[in-house]
């Protein structure tokens, strides 16, 4: 009887390698955000956006103490989130890209967004009792996220030509970046095994279809190309992500072991 | 309207003043109070929103989750305070474009502290405990000065700020009592910014142009020197509790007048600081006025589509 229990538990470790792929997103792409932090298009717009990358930073605050608690003790919230090497951040490639302007920044949280909706949505019903009720409490944010990153969209779309040639931009280049959100890593596999995560595959059509509408009411054109990235899940991520590492991690890898 | 009129106006409003009554958008009021009003509030608005670049600087190097999320959220309120002190001053009269134009020619002034660099994570602390802590001695007056919307306005970011300032003591008192090169670290912010946060309380009575108008509208309930005394008096005591040391080697208790006696402020770099060449002026209003260009496209295409969905209401209503 042991021995078959045994068998339908996922082993600590993997669930911290899933909750990684979860979490990492949600850093990274709260770091993102927060580099805006004073400097957005108006005062409105600053405190909305620090507003999503508090709720994301929160939300990684939440999984990662969780992870911490699977380790045993041998590591804390913030070794996770700061002393990791780069292989080991689960992030998706979509998440790392930077803010090259305002469009950028409004389409990658847009992609992401629509996706992390789906996502919690499906979350909130894992048999992990820890996971449901960070998804839980995520959708309340996050359905604000995607309003938000949905009528921004709307805004720059079918604002002025400027504004659609820039978010244009935006769409064409980061679009390579989405099919990555429906990969399934080893650790996503086994996780769905033991009903504690999604099969994302699931979501991709629904996604796909959400997206499609909302750039068709920006009047936006909807990519054809076929050709994706992908890497981030295995840890191998974009040029970009070793500088966005080196100021998160700067200060607790220039004083190590001390309390902050 | 006659001069005679004009003089009868004043002194209902001298009185009204007088008797502690709240000066409202629309109630008349001296052109000169108005425009003192503009000055001083869109100056406070001003500080507000550049004070987020320093510490917005750490945000993405803070230490721990904790603290990220709490820096962030400081810089978060601060740009609340930016926004309803410009709707503030908007009430007298002026557009925010306006306001901006002013900040971003260099027209209007904001807080010279925010002109030096934060260049550790223990500038953090120090400044949530020095100068909001200087900030709050100037800004707790004003929760019940004359002008309704300010007044109103103050009550909120007080209480905003007094928070902020135990995060940064606590900040400081982390690192004080942390290791070596911690306690170093904490001396060593303190050591920058004393100096600058005395100065944060503005010129000498002697030199001060505004105080005696300001204290008559109670815009101002004491002099600089008044509130200068008054922070050090405050703050020294912190410093010792934690085992950091004040850099004045004049600083020392008065028994006869119950107050600390301090060292000479290097006036000269305070004025230097505020006629624009501090370490940091032209990166502050560089990095606003970027912001400010780099974010037309983004304001126009709202503008744009705004009224765009306008019209279709319109047009469905017709």
């Amino acid at each position: 009887m042991f021995l078959i229990k045994a068998n339908f538990t996922m082993k600590n470790e993997n669930k911290v390698q899933y909750i990684f792929g979860i979490a990492d997103n949600a850093l990274i792409l709260g770091q993102r955000l927060s580099e805006l932090c004073g400097h957005g298009p108006n005062l409105e717009t600053d405190i909305a956006m620090t507003n999503m990358a508090l709720d994301l930073l929160g939300q990684t605050r939440s999984y990662y103490q969780y992870a911490a608690q699977l380790t045993e003790g041998e590591k804390t919230e913030d070794d996770i989130a700061f002393l990791r090497t780069e292989r080991q951040y689960k992030n998706v490639l979509l998440v790392e890209q930077p803010n090259r302007h305002f469009g950028y920044v409004i389409t990658r949280q847009f992609f992401y967004d629509v996706f992390h909706l789906l996502f919690l949505r499906e979350l909130e019903n894992s048999t992990d009792s820890t996971l449901a009720a960070i998804a839980k409490k995520g959708i309340k944010e996050v359905s604000y996220h995607q309003r938000f990153s949905s009528d921004w969209m709307k805004r720059l779309g079918d604002g002025t030509k400027e504004s659609h040639e820039k978010v244009q931009e935006a769409v064409d280049d980061l679009w390579r970046f989405t099919d990555e959100l429906f990969h399934m890593t080893a650790d996503d596999t086994l996780a769905v095994e033991h009903h504690i995560g999604i099969d994302v595959k699931t979501l991709k059509d629904r996604y796909y279809q959400i997206v499609s509408e909302i750039l068709e009411e920006a009047t936006l054109k909807v990519p054809e190309t076929k050709w994706f990235q992908k890497g981030g899940k295995q840890g191998i991520h974009s040029e970009h992500m070793g500088y966005l590492l080196s100021d998160l991690q700067y200060m607790q890898r220039t004083y190590p072991n001390m309390k902050w | 309207m006659s001069e005679k009129e004009i003089k009868n106006l004043e002194e209902i409003f001298d009185q009204r003043i007088a008797r502690d009554e709240k000066i409202e958008p629309k109630d008349w009021m001296p052109e000169k109070y108005r425009k003192t009003h503009i000055r001083q509030i869109s100056q406070h608005a001003h500080s507000e929103i550049v004070g987020m670049l320093p510490e917005g600087n750490w945000i993405s190097r803070a230490p721990s989750m904790r603290r990220k999320v709490a820096l962030l959220a400081k810089v978060q309120d601060e740009a609340g305070h930016g926004l309803y002190l410009y709707s503030a001053c908007e009430t007298l009269g002026i557009s925010r474009d306006e306001l901006y134009d002013q900040l971003h020619t260099g027209k209007a002034k904001y807080s010279s502290i925010f002109n030096y660099p934060t260049i550790t994570w223990a500038d953090i602390g120090a400044i949530g405990w020095l100068v909001d802590g200087a900030a709050i001695i100037n800004q707790v007056p004003l929760c019940s000065t004359s002008y309704g919307p300010y007044a109103r306005a103050m009550v909120r970011v007080c209480k905003e700020e007094s928070f902020h300032q135990r995060q940064g003591y606590e900040i400081m008192m982390t690192l004080a009592k942390g290791t070596p090169e911690q306690k170093a670290m904490a001396q060593d912010a303190l050591d920058r910014w004393w100096w600058p946060a005395l100065m944060m309380l503005g010129p000498t009575d002697a030199e001060s142009v505004h105080t005696e108008q300001s204290m008559k509208w109670k815009l101002k309930r004491k002099t600089n020197d008044e509130l200068r005394q008054q922070f050090i008096d405050q703050t020294v005591p912190q410093a010792d509790l934690i085992g950091l040391t004040i850099p004045d080697a004049n600083l020392k208790w008065n028994e006869e007048t119950n107050h600390y006696d301090f060292g000479e402020i290097d006036w000269d770099e305070f004025w230097q600081v505020v006629k624009g060449h501090g370490p940091c002026n032209k990166e502050r209003l560089s990095a606003r006025v970027n912001a400010w260009e780099e974010g037309k496209w983004v304001r126009d295409a709202a503008m744009a589509y705004a009224k765009k969905e306008e019209d279709k209401k319109l047009k469905k209503a017709i």
